[in-house]
């Protein structure tokens, strides 16, 4: 219970996840969507830094510092998409983006 | 006994922020909460000495990613509720138990891989020129990891160019 291993690490990690999955796919506002991600990337970023640190190998930061940097990209682009569908739908309700569902 | 209180505090802070995160009805409200947890996670990477993430984690996410939120929040004006439409062929219930479907899966990953004979495999780095957490991260970026280093930063070029011309007027 006091010390603290990777195990720790990967339940907290796990719990986070499944905290922005229940966000992305019960949520119907795309901003709080894309919240949601970001907290699931956070969440693989922490088992990476804490399997680094168990392991004593830097691979696992210069991974973290990768997803970072996509996650960064990823925000970027997604809204920018969102700003333009607002600008022509006026909504950010993902109910309502249906334009192109079969 | 340190790490333990520090683990614990920061893991509740963490999972309450998040939880909060995607609960709270008002879009703001939620980014400062982001803000809050990427602080927590933060403060986490110090306690696992991994001090340069942790000051790119406060720059990259708390300073610039969750900034651009803040501007898309206040530039995207909403006249009526975002969550008011509800569509009818929308199955949350099944959202949620696919949700809970995931979490026993991961649950059973771990207790699967921690009732195994903990395997004592230690891949240490290679020895370092250099100390610190800071120089051997940037001796790894520059010397082995060079080209998915170069690769990511025409990525982000690549993102930078697709949001401006997505966020242009005439699109």
């Amino acid at each position: 219970m006091l010390e603290i291993t990777p195990a720790h690490y990967t339940i907290l990690s796990a719990a986070l996840f499944s905290i922005g999955v229940i966000g992305v796919l019960v949520r119907r506002n795309i901003i709080i969507v894309f919240m949601a991600i970001e907290l699931m990337l956070n969440a693989v970023n922490i088992n990476l830094v804490a399997y680094a640190q168990q392991l004593q190998n830097l691979i696992g930061q210069v991974f973290v510092v990768f997803v970072i940097a996509v996650a960064a990209a990823e925000a970027a682009v997604g809204l920018g998409i969102l700003l333009a569908f607002y600008r022509n739908k006026e909504t950010v309700n993902i109910d309502e983006m249906n334009v192109m569902r079969w | 006994m340190a790490e333990a209180i520090a683990f614990y505090t920061l893991s509740i802070l963490i999972l309450g922020l998040g939880v909060a995160v995607i609960t709270t009805p008002r879009t703001v409200h939620s980014v400062v909460f982001l803000v809050l947890n990427f602080l927590c996670v933060a403060v986490l990477y110090v306690v696992l000495q991994a001090e340069f993430l942790a000051v790119i984690q406060i720059l990259v996410y708390a300073g610039g990613i969750v900034v651009l939120y803040l501007f898309v929040v206040m530039l995207v004006n909403l006249k009526r509720q975002p969550e008011e439409h509800q569509d009818p062929r929308r199955l949350a219930k099944v959202g949620l138990g696919l949700t809970g479907a995931m979490l026993l899966e991961l649950a059973a990953i771990v207790v699967y891989s921690y009732s195994r004979e903990p395997s004592s495999v230690t891949a240490p780095s290679p020895a370092f020129p250099v100390q610190g957490n800071i120089e051997q991260l940037g001796w790894l970026l520059y010397t082995d990891y060079l080209i998915p280093f170069e690769v990511a930063s025409v990525l982000l070029l690549v993102a930078m160019v697709g949001a401006i011309i997505l966020a242009r007027r005439e699109l």
